[in-house]
């Protein structure tokens, strides 16, 4: 829970690179399983994520993918009737760990969704809001966040002078990386991208693309895609996925150069998906 | 058919306010009719291919005729003449009266004659000196002895106390004080005599249509006028004068002549309370319903109950608003908080009769239903992703509704508390039951603590309508303030709902904009 931290001062703090580093299992999913209700959506899932890389989740739809990445972060909580079996650990701890808060978890794992979805309020506001949720209420902080962020996210020269203007008056794009920007100002160790270029053009998506492997720098990314090339773009391990299994799951390189399944080949080279 | 009813209240009820010449009428029988001329219509049993006609005058001077108004018939006038000399006059007593004026004795006894060019001036000089006394009166009896006999109440009761509970230093006390009180009305009385005294002496001496002589004491006349003279400009002002004293005077004569300020703010008040007690209620049970109760069989009912409650007669929430909102919560309040004055003052309850409080709770109640649906509906409409969003950030449940949620869907609540307010403004059945009523000594708003009097009995147009056009003595009279207060209570709900409408599009306009 993030009263026991105070979150002024954890805003200010650089975690020390040498402990993110080296890592392998970081997000470590273990005979994952999901069903809604009856419908099981999710089978013997096992892959581990390290830490300040890029993970692709590929497949086609309805395989899985994007229920597995609201798992990561529990988002499917808000869906009735859903249960699971094995588990999930992030830096070793469970995420259905009892004593952990579901809402601590979320402010440690960010998202940004497929349709953009800024809030009706100002551009400033949008991307404090993660840190005004916690109760950060002195405004130096709040700016420096909102800078910073807006910065990664590439937004800042492009709406650094109409800060307070409604964020529903920009672009498509800039409106997506306003979302990405409002999911990292609170500084989560991960990123969860659900098809974030989806609705975008291309130059809206080549640059949210140079944005993945800037953040990968400081953050573990999990991206589902449907674009093959991005995945091969920005990735640096792929997980395939077909009818709630768990296919493949390799470096970026062994998956679109050397697939050991034929499955993954087919899926790949557009013969079925 | 809903625009010609609202072309029908707004042109009879502007009209009411607008002077037309007045004709002296000759008729066959060697009657004479001096009057405005108030409605035509075929007469009863006349044949449809060549209908006959018959004509209503007012005439006034209600205690010589008996009726203010007159019927005739159309073939049996034999000339009408529009002369000068006709002079309208609104009494404070009696209704209007249409006269030939012959003399005026002016306050300091000088006798002027109809012929002097002088008299016009003179005569409007005089009303104005009247109003002036009567304003006074108005301030002596009603304001500042009003005062002291709320002051003589409170000491009585206070006094009757000290009697029961036998203490002795205290009875001393509060017997000189009423003693000190009761003087102070005595000089008021004598003060407020001595003003009649001093505006009794100007008078009108006239002639009626059949020439007999009235004399009329200018304490009496409010507005005077010469419907024949006035220009279209006069006209005007003098629409305009009796609009002013409609809107912000209070009602005379049985609530059929004068205004209806306590019954516009009745209304306004009344209307405002409610939309305060029904907005958070119904948004709370709204939030409730959609966000935290787990669905179900219960919910269902829940939800069943609260559409049902939206087709349940209004009258029935009267009957439930007097039962326990005035009996249940009214009397409980008054057992605990007002024990003493109920005591002491003739079991005479406070809160446990009907008031402006439990109208509003009774109408907030009846509107419950609108808001409750107008709020869910809102919820529902915030596209998920915003909720999404919100709830990954690391918003918890509760922040998501306030921050994200509430303002989103405000337009959408703002809606149902329009509707809500729509509703409410009109309703008369069940205020009659629960504190409305046909003449309120007094506003629930005034100058002593707590100022906002919640307790008190008030006004409301939709119920003044209904008095005047049902249960006024004087139907003729009364029908055309029916038409004017209709249209003043239709103004009143359009200009409440063109606030919140107003408000509703602003907030729109900052959450607009979401291109896609």
């Amino acid at each position: 829970m993030p009263a026991t931290m105070n979150p002024a001062t954890s805003r200010i703090q650089v975690r020390p690179s040498a402990e993110r580093e080296g890592r392998k299992d970081y997000i470590s999913i273990r005979d994952y399983g999901f069903w809604y209700g009856q419908k099981k959506a999710l089978e013997a899932i096992t892959l581990d994520i390290p830490e300040r890389q890029v993970v692709a989740f590929i497949g086609p739809s309805g395989c899985g993918k994007s229920t597995l990445l609201r798992n990561l972060n529990r988002m499917n909580d808000l869906v009735d009737g859903i249960s699971h079996e094995g588990d999930i650990t992030i830096n070793g701890r469970s995420i259905y760990d009892p004593g952990l808060e579901v809402i601590s978890l979320r402010r440690r794992v960010g998202m940004v969704f497929q349709k953009s979805n800024p809030f009706p309020k100002s551009v400033y506001e949008n991307v404090v809001f993660a840190l005004r949720v916690m109760g950060v209420r002195d405004r130096s902080i709040l700016d420096e966040a909102c800078e910073t962020s807006l910065r990664k996210a590439a937004l800042w020269d492009e709406v650094k002078d109409r800060l307070q203007d409604s964020a529903l008056g920009l672009s498509g794009g800039q409106m997506q990386r306003l979302c990405i920007a409002r999911a990292i100002a609170n500084r989560p160790e991960i990123l969860l991208m659900d098809e974030p270029c989806s609705a975008l053009d291309p130059i809206a998506t080549g640059k949210i693309e140079e944005l993945i492997h800037e953040l990968k720098e400081q953050f573990t990314i999990v991206i589902v895609t449907h674009s093959m090339q991005q995945a091969a773009r920005v990735s640096d391990r792929t997980a395939f996925f077909y009818l709630g299994k768990q296919i493949e799951y390799d470096t970026t390189e062994k998956i679109f150069m050397n697939p050991s399944q034929a499955q993954t080949e087919a899926y790949i080279s557009g013969r079925f998906g | 058919m809903v625009i010609g009813l609202l072309c029908l209240v707004i042109v009879n009820g502007i009209t009411v306010f607008w002077a037309p010449p007045v004709p002296v009428a000759q008729i066959d029988d060697g009657r004479t009719v001096i009057g405005q001329l108030a409605q035509r219509r075929i007469r009863a049993g006349s044949l449809a291919n060549t209908p006959l006609y018959e004509r209503q005058y007012q005439v006034g001077l209600r205690e010589l005729n008996g009726n203010s108004y007159l019927w005739v018939d159309e073939a049996k006038v034999k000339t009408e003449t529009f002369p000068a000399d006709i002079l309208g006059l609104e009494r404070v007593e009696n209704g209007p009266a249409f006269v030939r004026p012959q003399t005026l004795r002016k306050s300091d006894g000088k006798i002027l004659a109809i012929t002097d060019p002088a008299f016009e001036a003179a005569f409007q000089a005089e009303v104005a000196a009247a109003t002036d006394v009567r304003e006074k009166l108005v301030e002596i009896t009603r304001h500042r002895i009003g005062e002291v006999n709320s002051e003589m109440e409170d000491a009585r009761l206070a006094l009757r106390r000290a009697e029961d509970l036998k203490l002795t230093a205290d009875i001393t006390l509060l017997r000189r004080q009423i003693t000190g009180l009761e003087a102070r009305y005595a000089a008021l009385l004598a003060e407020s005599e001595k003003v009649v005294a001093g505006g009794a002496i100007a008078s009108l001496v006239t002639r009626d249509a059949s020439g007999r002589e009235v004399v009329i004491p200018l304490t009496q006349v409010i507005r005077g006028w010469f419907p024949n003279r006035l220009d279209t400009w006069g006209r005007f002002q003098l629409f305009c004068s009796r609009l002013g004293e409609f809107i912000f005077d209070e009602p005379r004569e049985a609530n059929t002549e004068g205004g209806l300020m306590p019954a516009i703010f009745g209304t306004l008040v009344m209307t405002v309370f409610m939309s305060l007690m029904v907005t958070p209620f119904g948004v709370i049970t709204a939030i409730y319903l959609r966000e935290y109760a787990q669905q179900g069989a219960v919910l269902r009912i829940v939800r069943i109950s609260v559409n049902n409650l939206a087709g349940v007669p209004s009258i029935v929430f009267g009957v439930f608003g007097l039962g326990f909102f005035v009996y249940v919560l009214g009397g409980s309040i008054d057992k605990l908080f007002f024990a003493d004055q109920l005591k002491y003052n003739n079991n005479t309850p406070v809160f446990g009769t009907g008031g402006l409080l439990w109208c509003s709770l009774t109408l907030a109640l009846m509107t419950l239903p609108v808001v409750i649906v107008a709020t869910e509906e809102a919820l529902a409409a915030v596209p998920r992703g915003m909720r999404e969003a919100s709830l990954a950030a690391g918003a918890s449940k509760w922040q998501t509704i306030r921050d994200i949620l509430l303002p989103a869907s405000a337009p959408g609540i703002l809606t149902g508390v329009i509707l809500a307010m729509a509703r409410g403004a009109g309703e008369v059945a069940p205020l009659m039951l629960v504190g409305v009523v046909k003449l309120a000594p007094t506003l629930p708003f005034d100058a002593v603590a707590p100022f906002l009097h919640m307790d008190r009995k008030f006004m409301h147009l939709g119920f003044h309508v209904y008095d005047l056009g049902f249960q006024s003595p004087d139907s003729d009279a009364a029908r055309p303030m029916v038409f004017a207060t209709t249209l003043l209570l239709i103004a009143l709900v359009v200009t409440l709902n063109i606030g919140a409408i107003w408000i509703r599009n602003r907030l729109r306009a900052r959450f607009k904009g979401a291109a896609f």
